[in-house]
């Protein structure tokens, strides 16, 4: 399949695919690393991640449109504010559905999956309801339009450049917080020994809903940065749901640096497969790749040595 | 222990006789051939339901990925009524006669390898069986020898039906792509498709349903059944006492499997199509959801689920559109939340007593009959 390039064609078609690959990166780091707090680290299964990932698109999409009607002057800067709501609109619907539904369903990581499927099907039948079944595309800033010309051969989007430095720093943001901050450790006290953690006054249930929040605001930015790069629909969270926990799973799920690797690889095989073949060949031998692999090495790239 | 002994103790059998008497006699006096092929199609759920009893109630291995085997066997039947469909003189006006229309379109001029075997009806019925059957062994050999269970393997089976489903729709070629294999027509040169035939076909799953529950009440009933019980609830103590967890786990599995199998070739015969819609994520969680609904501890009751719920979204889908997916995501949290055991479990906590007193106050009556018709309460 390499055989009608030169040399130097490949090397172009490696590093542009493999921009594109950066980009679609960007997405999954930014789904999985809410995907990876609240099942690494609660052991939920929330199958209505995608749904909270389109409550932070269609947030953007509604400030986009706001900004567009009645502050035009400031529209190239809708987006930061847009992000900080679509963050603050997940993260509440998280913390309210964790309090209404989860916390009942610690016990049963399962069922845990099965509630929250029903809960994605009631999530995008109202978005289909308030929002219509058409999909929406949000209108972007002059400044994020157009591209870098990095060589003769090799040009980069703007609007990729951007969402691969936001990924960069909403990663490193919750390195900090879950390493760093005293909150981060209580977290990660109540995953390790709940009782344990309870008897030495953590607060674990606000923890809990904590916890859960913030992966479901990530949710929210990711779907945010995913309106620059697609538009969005009630379904565009389904098509993303078994890819995030695929790359959860191969990543080692309690490990933010498992997540972040596995997201590369993933992402990468399958957007440098992808101009070689069709890109549905190209997605299964990935997924292939993915589960073959955790059938040899099934608790993941990274995975933490516990005594279960 | 006396009870134990019989092949079905006293509510199982009003139970037998409630879904005998519906499926047999009810069901096909009360509906027209429409309403009633309406059901043959629920009813190849219920094959799945069934398998995800043993599998997830039983064993308690939840997979995700029922479709997958759902969609192999109904692939299986359906490529060997197609191939009788194609045959040279139905497909004279294509460039190459003889071959499926969509392999035609596809610019394909031979029929392909994999496709060569079924033409022959033996094959097809041994594969319906053996290609899930070894597909789920393969599975369920990588991942339970390894020790991977519970949310893993969700995940991975699902992962599974994803690959499958994209596999399809991207080989349009060889599969028919995401429109299926359509315009099914003859089995062995018997039209399936007048009503007369629909409903031999409707009586003929039925009985397959029926023989399907009995495998699965007598594997409830061994000591296989006890082992898987007890597995669900206590792993490792299993695993101390000498058994092999991970052979019993492919065994359940596997079963699952091929229940499910099962069902997607009566699909296909009775429904006349199959398509990739009936294999992905979304139709693999359904059949879970229609498990959880009938009640995950019961063989009964998963049937019922099936019926039921399908039943609901039929009717409900033709009137309010809307309502349909809220209705179904309340239903299922409401089932998760407040009754895990789902109607069955409703049905053993709030009904199965007042039937007890009623049968313990007049024994000598004739009560059968009116308690049997009773227990086909759960259908409205």
């Amino acid at each position: 399949m390499f055989g009608d390039y030169s040399i130097g064609d490949l090397g172009s078609i490696f590093v542009m695919q493999g921009f594109a690959g950066l980009i679609l990166f960007s997405v999954y780091v930014l789904m999985a690393l809410g995907l990876a707090i609240i099942f690494g680290q609660m052991g939920v299964i929330n199958m209505a991640h995608g749904e909270f990932m389109i409550l932070g698109a269609y947030v953007t999409w509604m400030t986009s449109n706001l900004f567009q009607a009645y502050l035009p002057s400031l529209f190239s800067g809708y987006f930061f504010l847009a992000m900080i709501l679509a963050f603050l609109a997940s993260g509440a619907l998280g913390m309210l559905v964790e309090w209404g539904l989860i916390r009942h369903l610690y016990k049963r990581p399962l069922d845990t999956l099965l509630a929250t499927w029903g809960l994605s099907l009631m999530l995008q039948q109202a978005y289909r309801s308030v929002f219509g079944a058409r999909e929406v595309g949000v209108e972007l800033p002059q400044w994020m339009l157009g591209s870098l010309r990095v060589t003769d051969s090799i040009e980069v989007p703007i609007n990729g450049v951007f969402v691969m430095c936001l990924t960069v720093l909403i990663t490193i943001a919750v390195a900090y917080v879950l390493y760093m901050s005293r909150w981060g450790r209580q977290v990660r006290a109540v995953v390790q020994n709940r009782i344990m953690a309870g008897a030495v006054g953590i607060n674990t249930e606000k923890v809990d809903r904590y916890t859960f929040g913030l992966g479901c605001g990530i949710a929210g930015v990711a779907g945010s940065a995913f309106t620059m790069i697609g538009s969005t629909g009630p379904t565009s969270g389904q098509l993303y749901i078994v890819d995030t926990f695929l790359v959860v799973v191969f990543g080692g799920a309690a490990s933010l640096l498992g997540t972040i690797a596995s997201a590369f690889s993933i992402s990468q095989t399958q957007s440098t497969l992808e101009f070689f073949m069709s890109g549905s060949m190209a997605k299964v031998l990935t997924l292939l790749a993915v589960v073959g692999i955790l059938m040899l090495r099934p608790q993941g790239l990274f995975a933490l040595k516990v005594r279960k | 222990m006396i009870i134990n002994s019989r092949f079905f103790n006293r509510s199982e059998l009003m139970g037998f006789i409630a879904l005998a008497a519906v499926l047999f006699v009810i069901l096909p006096l009360t509906l027209d051939v429409f309403r009633l092929n309406l059901v043959a199609k629920y009813l190849t759920y219920a094959f799945v339901a069934l398998g995800l009893v043993l599998c997830w109630g039983y064993g308690g291995i939840l997979s995700l990925g029922q479709g997958v085997f759902f969609g192999l066997g109904g692939y299986c039947m359906a490529m060997f009524l197609k191939l009788e469909a194609s045959s040279v003189e139905n497909t004279k006006i294509q460039s190459t006669p003889g071959i499926p229309d969509f392999m035609d379109w596809n610019q394909i001029t031979a029929l392909p390898l994999f496709w060569q075997p079924f033409h022959s009806l033996t094959f097809t019925i041994l594969a319906i069986i053996l290609v899930p059957g070894l597909f789920a062994l393969i599975i369920g050999t990588a991942m339970f020898k390894r020790r991977v269970g519970g949310t893993y393997f969700a995940i991975i089976t699902q992962a599974v039906a994803a690959i499958l489903t994209i596999l399809i729709v991207g080989q349009q070629g060889y599969t028919g792509g995401i429109n299926g294999m359509t315009d099914l027509r003859t089995l062995k040169g018997w039209d399936i498709r007048p009503d007369h035939a629909k409903i031999i076909l409707y009586f003929v799953e039925v009985v397959l349903l029926f023989a399907c529950i009995g495998i699965a009440q007598f594997i409830r009933l061994t000591k296989l059944g006890r082992i898987l019980v007890a597995m669900r609830e206590q792993e490792d103590r299993v695993r101390f006492s000498g058994y092999s967890v991970a052979n019993f786990k492919i065994f359940a599995f596997c079963m699952a499997a091929i229940f499910a199998a099962i069902g997607g070739a009566m699909f296909a015969l009775n429904v006349g199509f199959m398509s990739p819609s009936f294999v992905g994520i979304v139709p693999s969680i359904e059949m879970v959801i229609y498990t959880a609904v009938g009640g995950r501890m019961s063989i009964f009751g998963a049937v019922w689920g099936a019926i039921l719920v399908n039943f609901a979204k039929t009717s409900l889908s033709e009137s309010f559109p809307q309502l349909w997916l809220f209705g179904l995501g309340a239903l299922f949290i409401a089932v998760v939340l407040a009754f895990p055991n789902g109607l069955s479990g409703l049905w053993a906590d709030y009904v199965q007593p007042r039937i007890d007193r009623l049968f313990a106050s007049r024994k000598t009556k004739a009560g059968w009959t009116d308690n049997s018709v009773a227990d086909g309460a759960p259908a409205e």
